[in-house]
């Protein structure tokens, strides 16, 4: 048995060597910044010094995850249009973020959204309440990223098992963040987002100057009612049996959109089927589009882990105009990853019968080596670019999960709620405890999760912020008649109806499959049995955020009118700090304990 | 919270102000997500009574794929320009009129 040598049969050393680069850089700059970053303060949110393009630049890269880079590709060449609501919401989103919260949150002046809870409130219970949707959203957010994790190892090392390379990149971020903190990721952040952009970019304009242009490419596939595609010069491969029809891919309301009332369609005699499909097909996909744009549009502005880099702007002139680069930076890149999945479904359908983590997620990896066969080295060096981008996003991602999931676990759990006395060495020593602690949560979860498709599981994710966060901090934001006891009812019950949905959907999709998984989660079959009578259902299942998103808001507006003598005291200074301009002199600073334990 | 009130500005701490401050910026808020939202939530009732004029080709994309994966972002930049222009006018208004 000679492992280690078996494992480099069949690797490529110009994608090896350009992922090795990546991964050192990383590491090095966060052992550098380690060095640099002493204090509590430091570690929680880069003691508030990071310029506005710094600051947009690391936001962009935290952003930027595996579901950006590689989910969003393989989406789009797995299901066509219907994707292209993800790229579109993922950086539209901002703009809510924008209009309705980045300004007055940070001029509120607390650290995290536990803060601000219990800061609006003034109530360290519902700060408890809080910190837990920190959490949840945040393992949502992890899975994703092992997989992307496990399908770039797996297609580095042909021989590799998924689960290694979950583990393998799950341990390194985790020791990375235990020992860099935020300062350190601030500026690891900010590289990473331009590593991303080359990663993405260069290849994608070498590979249509070699294979045609993404408009020429796209013409290349029937629309609805033509009868010849309009381009005929690309040299498309057939498509496999399991790829959807070209006028299915290209229009609205294709194969993701429809998947449930399709699979509802096969479970009946198959004289019914066309009736059924022409009465429900279209309205539900309609419904289906809906929901997910409110999962995505809000579930941007409640992120947790881009909340808190809101709070390293100077002031809430500088959160605006560092929103507004964030969403062109993000907006470039959006454009590039369509084309991957366009350029994939014409040159590279064998994929389409891939699965796990040999399926879609790996298009943007594998298909700029197309052009070795003409160009010899330049199709490895490119794929190496790819897999160097795939590294720095599920990287970054991960490790600002993680820094926000253990300043939650530290600094609220730890430090506020179990040892409120702690000093400042030990609450370190807590940081770096709790990031361990996560990380190996993350990991496990990541083993689990390779049927899954990246991009759907962060839509997930999108959908518990969208429920939780989203209506409490738009609604503490605007209405002072907010109670703590509205809030709280509101963000658990659309927050936990949205995680339930997210969780049973999942289940019932990894009992589906034919692998390992599909064993350990045969249990939840009878599930996908009982979505096939109630495609409606299903799909309110998938894509819960249709009701769940008004369902928090009307019940924080109906506990808090029947609790509204529990309004706080002072609510007009609250207000006036959320709201008036910083000129005035108002802003205060909620938490001071830890900027006097900083030393400030 | 301690309220670090100088005796001099009472309008700052005035009812009146709050609500002004809050319409004003509210309202702003409101016209620009209108905008965005307009065409964001437009796009899928486009798609779905118009699909044949949205699978019209243009320079070989279909009008809602050009829509959708390119010419949105742009959009989405414009109308955050002006809500950052308008709101950073609208303190520095807020400002003037509070010191007044």
């Amino acid at each position: 048995m000679n492992l280690p040598l078996a494992l480099l049969n069949g690797v490529d050393p110009w994608i090896f060597g350009c992922s090795f680069l990546t991964v050192a850089v990383t590491l090095w700059m966060g052992f550098r910044s380690a060095k640099t970053s002493k204090t509590a303060s430091d570690f929680f949110v880069a003691g508030r010094s990071v310029s506005v393009g710094w600051n947009a630049s690391a936001i962009s890269g935290e952003y930027l995850s595996a579901a950006s880079f590689m989910g969003v590709a393989g989406m789009v060449m797995s299901s066509g249009y219907d994707a292209l609501w993800y790229p579109v919401c993922y950086a539209c989103g901002y703009l809510f973020l924008l209009l309705f919260i980045a300004g007055p949150l940070r001029r509120f002046g607390a650290y995290t959204i536990p803060d601000f809870a219990e800061g609006r409130f003034d109530s360290p219970l519902f700060r408890k309440i809080a910190v837990c949707f920190v959490l949840f959203i945040g393992f949502f957010y992890t899975m994703p990223q092992m997989k992307g994790a496990g399908v770039t190892l797996a297609y580095i090392f042909p021989g590799l098992p998924y689960w290694v390379g979950v583990v393998l990149v799950g341990a390194v971020i985790t020791f990375n963040v235990a020992l860099g903190g935020m300062k350190g990721i601030t500026l690891v952040q900010a590289v990473q987002y331009w590593i991303k952009m080359f990663a993405i970019s260069v290849p994608v304009f070498v590979l249509m100057a070699v294979v045609g242009f993404y408009n020429t490419q796209i013409g290349a596939n029937l629309a609805p009612g033509e009868t010849a595609a309009p381009v005929s010069s690309v040299e498309r491969k057939p498509l496999v049996e399991k790829a959807p029809k070209d006028t299915a891919w290209i229009a609205p309301f294709g194969p993701l959109t429809t998947k449930a009332v399709t699979a509802a369609a096969n479970a009946l005699p198959a004289e019914q089927r066309p009736a059924f499909l022409a009465e429900h097909q279209k309205p539900y996909s309609l419904l289906y589009t809906y929901s997910l744009i409110i999962a995505l549009v809000c579930g941007t502005a409640g992120l947790p882990h881009i909340l808190v880099r809101f709070y390293t702007n100077p002031d809430g002139v500088a959160a605006k105009k560092t929103t507004m680069w964030v969403m062109i930076l993000i907006g470039v890149f959006y454009v590039f990853p369509p084309v991957f999945g366009v350029i994939g479904r014409n040159l590279l359908p064998e994929l389409y019968s891939g699965v796990g983590a040999k399926g879609t997620d790996k298009i943007v990896l594998e298909l700029p080596t197309l052009i070795s066969a003409k160009y010899g080295v330049v199709g490895s060096i490119l794929s190496g670019i790819t897999c160097a981008g795939a590294f720095a996003a599920f990287m970054s991602t991960f490790s600002g999960l993680l820094v926000s999931m253990t300043g939650a676990l530290a600094h609220d759990v730890y430090g506020r709620m179990l040892r409120p006395k702690s000093q400042p060495a030990e609450r370190m020593l807590a940081f770096k405890v709790a990031a361990v602690l996560i990380g190996g949560v993350a990991v496990a979860l990541g083993c689990f999760v390779e049927p899954l498709e990246i991009n759907f599981m962060v839509g997930q994710a999108f959908a518990i912020a969208a429920a939780s966060y989203f209506p409490l901090l738009f609604m503490s934001v605007w209405w002072r008649g907010m109670t703590m006891k509205g809030a709280a009812t509101g963000m658990l019950t659309g927050g936990l109806c949205a995680l339930g949905a997210a969780a049973l959907t999942n289940l019932g999709t990894l009992a589906l499959d034919k692998g390992p998984m599909g064993k350990i989660f045969a249990g939840f079959a009878p599930l996908n049995g009982f979505w096939a009578q109630h495609p409606l259902l299903r799909i309110l299942c998938e894509q819960p955020a249709i009701w769940t998103v008004p369902l928090a808001i009307g019940l924080m507006i109906v506990v808090s009118k029947a609790t509204s003598a529990q309004v706080p005291a002072d609510i007009r200074m609250k207000m006036l700090v959320l709201h008036a301009p910083e000129k005035l002199g108002l802003k205060q600073e909620y938490i001071q304990e830890h900027q006097a334990g900083a030393g400030h | 919270m301690s309220s670090p009130t100088p005796a001099h500005d009472n309008v700052v701490h005035s009812e009146p102000f709050l609500r002004s401050l809050m319409r004003r910026q509210l309202s702003l808020s409101i016209a620009c997500a209108a905008t965005f939202l307009l065409a964001l939530l437009g796009m899928p009732l486009l798609n779905y009574f118009a699909p044949a004029f949205m699978a019209t080709r243009v320079a070989g994309f279909t009008l809602s794929w050009l829509i959708l994966g390119i010419l949105f972002f742009p959009f989405v930049w414009i109308i955050s320009y002006v809500f950052i222009k308008r709101s950073l006018r609208l303190e520095e208004d807020e400002v003037n009129e509070a010191r007044r």
